[in-house]
């Protein structure tokens, strides 16, 4: 299965990506922004994420909450999200109303600082610590998202600190800040523009260029800082979170190769193979057999640079200690790397993998949300359409050479929760809500 | 400030531009059929991908069991896919996987449903498999006993968790207590416990029936080849139409009630406003539906707007009415900080009252019917989507003409008949307000706002240890 591509670039640098499918009257606009929270400076944690939800506050032309408004009123839906790497805003809409999503999307890409204001910065910040308490520090095990990366990279690794930040640092960021970020971020060369869906495309190419068209080059960004690593550990780490939980959990992760590298597809089918589904190795052991998981899945998070990290989750059965769920993973993982993947595990993993790859490309906004990955990371959208021949290529020998090299017990981290004792609990709160440097 | 702040002296089109013609959209077309036995069969051939999803409805909804067996449909419904014709759930497991096909089983308040995406390819092979765990399900016992403490440990991590237990706390405010919808929709921890592989047969035999079930196929199948396949593999099942769930909700209640389950130092309360609401087939269903958008329904709310745009208090705020067959709840959620709680209850209350007082504006009705009828078909993109629409036509037994109709019928609301759902169908006076946070701050300044002295009361087992 192929999906039609077309690329162009305007004078400006913005890369275009166009994918016409006309079943339904509707079009997907998708905007990557090559900056995530691994270009915040330091003392400015969760800039990134913060500075996302000022772009929903208006433009020039456009009030405080009509972004919103006008898209939903066109009979769309929207959002944006922030990640370490990147970060996206998208519309789908009604395929008539396409121009206004571009309109929209334009105008504040040319125009945000006009409409910026300190109340609506203050605001903003408001909601996002509040985004924090509700996803993290007021929810069990919710510190992972932040405690896993920081354990996984080193410190001054830009994938190291917290995506969504530390109060402090969110308390510290000024209207100043978002003038910088913005200038240097947020410029068409540093962005891709993909559309999916029912749409001309020689209206469109006249829509980007009248919409696009006068918005100023950027200066060029500052490099990122180094994202250099050795291809593993080097050593076993091991983290103890004791919190509000009822059941011990772990997050067992291994540094692995970065997305898009053919041993990337060798991970990915490893991780398949380990945690995807029923079928796994890890859930007809842990869950299934010895009865020891209430549940057991595994990813990568396909990270395109510096290492990537293979992620097996894991959550106790009520009355087993978390030594007695990392013994029980250690030995399905060393098993795996001693005895190898079978021909048909290796099969299971494709079949499943290469249908989720069709599924995940029915609906227009998840088309123009890869397509914008692919432009973005690698400068080729054309890359969705290989991936399933990328993935076919790998075989048991492959898996095996991946998992003798980073299964290895010196390319393990252990984040483990653990319920918290009631005598210790003041000291765990303060060092969730500081997060990290 | 820095200067740039004003700086934009490029030009490019400052005002918005006009909507082009837009193209017509219909529902994808469907057909319906009954077979001898009375099984049903729904059919929407979507040629787009090569994908086909089939939901497999089946009359076994958690509103069927009896209040002191909450769980027993969810737990039937998840064992048919750990043993039958003589697999173990390994084998079943595997082999639906080797087809690529993704599987679940479960129970909704009004339903359960076997659930199947695959390459259209596949389905054939796939549906034979679905046949084998819903005609010859073996319930076997080890996987009866994992099944029910998978559950219970699901229940347990939930003392800890504030948004479940605020949604569990909220239902037990709603509803008297001999009610199931009081309970969880898988069953509370007293009834797990107690059920037995008898309880799992006896509520299968009773309505795994093939009067009662219905195949809802959408995607890449004609509807030859889908009347082909089910008559060839349910064709012969038997059984008749088991009685539908009872759906009567006793919602005798006054007065407003305040709880806070105490969860000491909890930076966030999880607050659960409402009552009961509406089931799903009554007449007001279009005006309710658009009232409760412009209530708390989309992100330009009023709700949403006023605490998360306006004062920040929160990530996010919304309304919603479940609609079940019964009387569902009536639902407004949200977290705020601790220190803000009262204050974001006498907004949310202040809400609601407007809306009771006063008709909507044209701007405000506009937005909330050009959204619903413009997302339309936006929200039918995937198969399983159309499945899942379909679903829920047959569960509510909607007309077969509702999705030609849909568009219509909410442009056709105004702002009287808005007011009107909002004075009849929202009830201040029997505002059920439960909140899971730090009883310090948040008990005072509740009694504040809402005049009436909170109940405190401890998370049951002890999710905080005090």
């Amino acid at each position: 299965m192929r999906i039609p591509i077309d690329t162009f670039q305007l004078p400006n640098g913005l890369f275009v990506v166009l994918s016409e499918d006309h079943t339904a009257p509707i079009a997907a606009v998708n905007l990557w922004y090559h900056v995530g929270s691994a270009n915040e400076r330091h003392g400015r944690t969760g800039f990134a994420h913060l500075f996302e939800h000022m772009l929903f506050q208006g433009s020039a032309n456009v009030g405080a909450n009509e972004h919103f408004e006008l898209v939903q009123r066109a009979g769309g839906t929207l959002n944006g999200s922030t990640w370490l790497d990147r970060t996206n805003y998208y519309e789908t809409v009604p395929s008539n109303q396409l121009e206004l999503a571009l309109w929209l999307e334009a105008n504040r890409m040319g125009y945000l600082l006009p409409a910026m204001t300190q109340q609506k910065l203050d605001t903003q910040r408001d909601v996002v610590q509040n985004e924090r308490r509700w996803s993290m520090d007021n929810q069990p095990y919710g510190t992972w998202w932040e405690r896993l990366p920081a354990l996984c990279y080193p410190s001054e690794h830009p994938f190291h600190h917290s995506l969504i930040g530390s109060m402090t640092d969110l308390d510290a960021a000024s209207l100043d800040d978002i003038a910088q970020f913005f200038s240097t971020y947020y410029t068409p060369d540093n962005a891709v523009l993909s559309i999916a869906g029912d749409f001309d495309p020689g209206e469109a190419r006249v829509m980007i260029a009248k919409h696009f068209g006068a918005i100023p080059r950027g200066a060029g960004k500052p490099p990122l800082g180094d994202m250099f690593l050795p291809p593993m550990f080097g050593g076993a780490k091991r983290e103890i979170v004791p919190d509000d939980v009822m059941l011990p959990r772990l997050f067992l992760a291994f540094r692995s190769p970065v997305f898009g590298t053919d041993e990337y597809y060798a991970a990915s089918v490893c991780s398949a193979i380990l945690g995807l589904r029923k079928g796994s190795r890890l859930y007809r052991t842990l869950v299934r057999e010895l009865q020891i998981a209430a549940n057991v899945v595994a990813f990568t998070y396909d990270l395109a640079k510096g290492g990537d990290l293979l992620v097996v989750d894991a959550t106790a059965r009520p009355g087993l200690e978390i030594e007695q769920l990392e013994e029980a993973v250690g030995t399905q993982i060393d098993r795996l790397v001693v005895d190898g993947v079978s021909t048909e595990e290796v099969a299971r993993a494709l079949t499943l993998i290469e249908t989720d790859l069709v599924v995940s490309l029915q609906s227009a906004g998840d088309r123009a949300d890869k397509l914008s990955m692919f432009a973005t990371y690698f400068g080729d959208p054309t890359l969705v359409n290989v991936q399933a021949e990328r993935y076919r290529a790998v075989t048991p020998e492959r898996v095996n050479t991946f998992a003798r090299a980073h299964l290895t017990k010196d390319n393990r981290a252990s984040l483990v929760y653990v319920p918290r004792e009631p005598v210790a609990a003041p000291l765990q709160d303060d060092v969730a809500m500081a997060g990290v440097p | 400030m820095s200067d740039i702040l004003s700086a934009a002296s490029f030009s490019a089109p400052t005002t918005k531009p006009a909507a082009a013609p837009p193209r017509g959209y219909r529902f994808p077309a469907f057909e319906q059929r009954e077979l001898a036995n009375g099984l049903r069969l729904v059919v929407a051939p979507v040629t787009k991908l090569p994908l086909a999803t089939v939901f497999v409805l089946i009359e076994a909804g958690s509103s069927a069991e009896p209040r002191h067996r909450s769980g027993v449909a969810s737990l039937t419904a998840r064992l048919v896919l750990e043993g039958a014709a003589g697999m173990d759930g390994e084998t079943i497991a595997d082999r639906f996987e080797r087809m690529g096909a993704s599987v679940e089983a479960y129970a909704t308040w009004d339903i359960a449903a076997v659930t199947l995406t695959a390459l259209s390819s596949e389905i054939g092979n796939a549906l034979a498999l679905v046949r084998d765990i819903l005609r010859s399900p073996d319930f076997p016992e080890r996987e009866v006993q994992r099944l029910k403490e998978e559950r219970l440990a699901d229940l347990l991590q939930q003392l800890a968790e504030p948004r479940g237990l605020a949604d569990e706390e909220f239902a037990k405010a709603l509803y008297i207590d001999s009610a199931r919808y009081a309970a969880p929709e898988e069953g509370d921890a007293a009834s797990v416990r107690s059920l037995t592989r008898e309880d799992v047969l006896e509520f299968y035999a009773a309505r795994y029936r093939a009067g009662g079930i219905t195949l809802v196929f959408a995607g890449d199948v004609s509807m030859d080849s889908a009347m082909t396949l089910t008559e060839a593999l349910f064709g012969d099942w038997v059984g008749d139409r088991p009685q539908l769930a009872p759906g009567g909700i006793d919602a005798t209640q006054s007065g407003r009630l305040v709880r806070v389950l105490a969860k000491a130092d909890a930076p966030q309360s999880e607050l659960r406003i409402g009552h009961i609401g509406l089931p799903r087939n009554n007449p007001d269903y279009f005006e309710t539906m658009v009232m409760n958008a412009v209530l708390g329904g989309l992100f330009s709310s009023r709700i949403n707007l006023n605490l998360r745009e306006v004062h920040g208090y929160t990530y996010g705020a919304s309304s919603a009415f479940d609609w079940r067959r019964g009387a569902g709840p009536f639902v407004i959620q949200t977290a705020v900080k601790s220190d803000v709680t009262g204050d974001a209850v006498r907004e949310i209350l202040s809400e609601i009252e407007r809306i009771r007082t006063e008709p909507i504006d044209a701007d405000e009705l506009t937005l909330a019917t050009s959204y619903l009828d413009g997302v339309f078909p936006i929200r039918y993109e995937t198969t399983a989507a159309i499945a899942a629409a379909l679903a829920n036509m047959v569960v509510h037994s909607l007309p077969s003409q509702f999705f030609d109709t849909y568009r219509a019928e909410v442009r056709a609301v105004t702002s009287e008949r808005v007011l009107r759902a909002a004075q009849q169908h929202l009830h201040p006076d029997r505002l059920r307000i439960v909140v899971v946070g730090d009883p310090t701050p948040v008990a005072v300044s509740l009694e504040k706002v809402t005049g009436i002295r909170p109940d405190v009361i401890a998370i049951d087992g002890g999710g905080t240890p005090t």
